[in-house]
């Protein structure tokens, strides 16, 4: 049975997907049975989630460019012609 | 106001950015501008910072128009700019005290065990102060991973890009990136644990 370091060096594979099948019913197994890698992998799920939501993404499509920046921009590139 | 350009608009608007059309140019900051300035703010929060970096990106853009070859798209290529750009200006701002990534990794016995017992996060009573404070927290946490973690984590958590897109534009191993990510994240998760009632081991 993998130990809990193994168990933590496939996290990143284990959540994005990109486990071996035979790996992966390896690990949910661990995972099943030892609940502090259970809790450790909500944590690092979370941990995404929470980065996720720091940066605000969800305003991304409705942002505008400051008209004042869009000048300054044509302006600059007026003088480095 | 942007609007979304179709691939015949963008073939046409990088032939005319290489030859220096000051209009194309217009449009190109006007159609792109919001989606760089998104990506420079997700990398530098500070909305000055974020301005500074779409404009040096612009520029840059302009100066290397020649080198664009149409190989990538013209947002993908304008995207890398900014991208760059926004590191550069991350990279030369004054940092708050970096932590060595090595003691914010978990620990384990020699049974390969954890040294730690993990408690079950607490969720905030008032939520909507909750998010902002927990937001502000989780900014706080990233700037203090070492550089090399930090931007591979804004690369690809905070801006969404690959691991492929982010190893092209760090100059690095697809490898180094995921290995840095899942560094950068077990990090993180040691340095907010505390905001959601974990105690200190």
């Amino acid at each position: 049975m993998m130990t809990c370091r193994e168990i933590s060096e496939f996290l990143l594979e284990y959540t994005s997907g990109e486990l071996d099948p035979a790996v992966r019913a390896e690990f949910e197994e661990h995972i099943r049975l030892c609940e502090n890698c259970q809790e450790y992998l909500r944590q690092y799920r979370a941990t995404i989630s929470a980065t996720q939501a720091a940066a605000g993404r969800p305003a991304e499509d409705t942002t505008e460019i400051p008209d004042e920046l869009v000048t300054a921009i044509l302006n600059a590139l007026k003088e480095a012609r | 106001m942007s609007r979304p350009l179709g691939p015949a608009d963008e073939a046409q608007l990088a032939d005319a950015m290489r030859q220096g059309d000051p209009a194309a140019f217009e449009t190109l900051v006007r159609a792109h501008g919001p989606r760089l300035l998104a990506a420079a703010r997700h990398i530098l929060v500070n909305e000055e910072d974020a301005r500074e970096a779409v404009h040096e990106a612009f520029i840059s853009a302009y100066k290397a128009r020649a080198q664009f070859n149409g190989q990538s798209r013209l947002s993908t290529w304008l995207h890398r700019i900014a991208v760059n750009s926004a590191l550069m200006k991350l990279r030369s701002r004054k940092r708050r005290r970096e932590e060595p990534i090595e003691d914010l990794l978990p620990r384990f016995l020699p049974t390969g065990h954890h040294v730690q017992a993990f408690t079950a996060w607490q969720e905030p009573a008032d939520q909507t102060l909750a998010r902002k404070e927990t937001a502000a927290a989780v900014r706080a946490a990233i700037d203090r991973l070492p550089d090399a973690y930090r931007t591979v984590l804004l690369l690809r958590d905070i801006e969404g890009l690959t691991n492929q897109e982010a190893a092209e534009i760090l100059e690095v191993s697809t490898n180094a990136v995921k290995i840095r990510l899942h560094r950068a994240r077990m990090a993180l998760r040691t340095l907010i644990a505390p905001h959601f009632g974990e105690l200190s081991a």
